[in-house]
């Protein structure tokens, strides 16, 4: 198997033995596309997973992404990077996934006042405690609980833009391409989300001293 | 001193600003800001805390092995695409077109070489009039009807265009074929009637299936917009007196040919 480990290859020679497995895929040899799928599906599916917060849907959008890049293929600039279309492809996917969700959730006639764990959902345990207890602030799984309603709460286009900017470290224009706006509007997407972000979650953990000391620090 | 605004201090963090060494000196100097730099850095290093979970070393080969069977075996070359039976059948439309005008040229012979090579090009021109005018009248259909489209159910909020998109599509190649060929010809009006067309009808072939009310009046407002409904309407016309303007003179009938002569 033509299998190469990202780890021990520099960022040129995964571009070039992508071009070249581009290359022989477009020539008719279908299982060149293999080697892209297994060198890329773990970075796509952080992305998907970190865009909705969810396992089976991050799964499915790794497959389509790699389906639709299959069949895209021969619109593919040759001079680009594989990795970075593949994530922008993935990334459009899961907009529209997102969205689906959304559709599919507003359509509900009775929403469930239960949670996904069949505990009740307080809504008051949505609102950052005033001033929480040091006790409650080092329950890792609480604080855990708020950062991803924190993040559910951003609209799609603030977690795309601020998944990729910060987590993926992608390029504003890259962002852009990905929300359909020009780079100024990406920049402030980006800056949006993190202001809501921060606005939900500095009541819970204050200083960057205060987040060292009870471990959310890495 | 001037403090930084927050707008600059995750721009900053995020690596987006100008200036990056004036504000880590900025940063250095002034308490107030540093110690407002570290509150938004606090919330960003909780958040880089959120686990993904780890899908597993073989993930890649899993994931290949569940789309390898949906991929077709081997890949459509460029010219594999010019096969597709909707592009046989437009492909088809303007051969039949150029055999038609090169039949015709070949056997109306008037007169002397000057008549001939006329005559030739006054039949090619009706054949390509006729053929764009009856694509035209297609399209305007499907616009129209796209533009009166509605929901088949009213409980239903979204409107299918399915049938509007297939055909949109299938006009696409044609358009396609005749706007070059107008080109060829050096017809600039109907060519960039038929590009502005081209650019409506991809719009439409490429939309969803369904689309919302808020979708199609999008659609709608791009065909309004363009006045492509208009044009088309009018380069119908204008077609129809150029066919009537190429249409040859009646001939005599054999019988008063024979009048003629007695």
């Amino acid at each position: 198997m033509n299998r190469m480990q990202p780890s021990v290859e520099s960022p040129q020679a995964i571009a070039d033995s992508d071009a070249l497995a581009v290359e022989r895929t477009l020539a008719g040899e279908r299982d060149a596309f293999r080697v892209l799928v297994e060198r890329h599906s773990q970075n796509v599916f952080r992305l998907a997973y970190r865009m909705t917060g969810n396992q089976h849907d991050a799964e499915e959008i790794v497959q389509e992404a790699f389906l639709r890049a299959y069949q895209k293929l021969g619109q593919f600039a040759a001079r680009a990077n594989f990795g970075t279309w593949v994530y922008r492809i993935a990334a459009n996917y899961a907009i529209d996934r997102l969205r689906q969700r959304q559709k599919e959730e507003s359509r509900r006639e009775q929403p469930s006042a239960e949670s996904k764990d069949g505990m009740q959902d307080d809504p008051m345990s949505r609102v950052a405690d005033e001033a929480p207890t040091p006790e409650r602030l080092t329950q890792s799984m609480e604080l855990r609980k708020q950062m991803e309603q924190a993040l559910a709460a951003l609209s799609h286009a603030e977690r795309t833009a601020f998944v990729m900017r910060h987590w993926e470290g992608c390029g504003i224009e890259e962002i852009a391409a990905v929300l359909e706006s020009n780079s100024s509007a990406a920049k402030n997407t980006v800056f949006r989300a993190v202001q809501k972000l921060r606005q939900a979650l500095q009541p819970l953990v204050g200083t960057r001293a205060q987040a060292r000391a009870m471990g959310t620090e890495p | 001193m001037k403090h930084m605004t927050e707008e600059e201090l995750i721009a900053y963090r995020e690596g987006l600003a100008e200036g990056h060494t004036a504000i880590s000196e900025h940063l250095a100097g002034c308490e107030q800001c540093r110690a407002e730099f570290e509150r938004l850095e606090a919330v960003l290093a909780a958040l880089d805390t959120l686990p993904v979970p780890d899908p597993g070393a073989d993930y890649g080969r899993r994931v290949w092995q569940q789309i390898a069977p949906r991929l077709p075996e081997k890949r459509q070359r460029w010219w594999q695409a010019w096969i597709e039976p909707r592009r046989l059948a437009a492909l088809g439309a303007v051969a039949a077109l150029i055999i038609a005008a090169f039949l015709a040229g070949r056997y109306t012979k008037h007169g002397g070489q000057s008549d001939n090579v006329a005559s030739r090009e006054q039949v090619r021109e009706r054949i390509l009039i006729v053929a764009v005018g009856e694509h035209l009248g297609h399209s305007e259909r499907m616009l129209v009807e796209l533009s009166n489209a509605e929901p088949s159910n009213p409980a239903q909020k979204e409107v299918n265009i399915s049938a509007e998109q297939h055909r949109a599509e299938d006009l696409l190649e044609e358009n396609r074929l005749y706007r070059q060929t107008a080109l060829q010809e050096g017809d600039t009006g109907l060519a960039s009637v038929l590009d502005d067309l081209e650019r409506v009808l991809l719009d439409v072939a490429h939309s969803p299936d369904e689309v919302t009310p808020k979708q199609l009046e999008a659609i709608r407002q791009k065909i309004e917009a363009r006045g492509i409904l208009f044009k088309v309407r009018v380069v119908s016309k204008e077609l129809q007196q150029r066919q009537e303007a190429t249409q040859p003179a009646p001939e005599q009938t054999s019988s008063t040919k024979k009048e003629g002569k007695v």
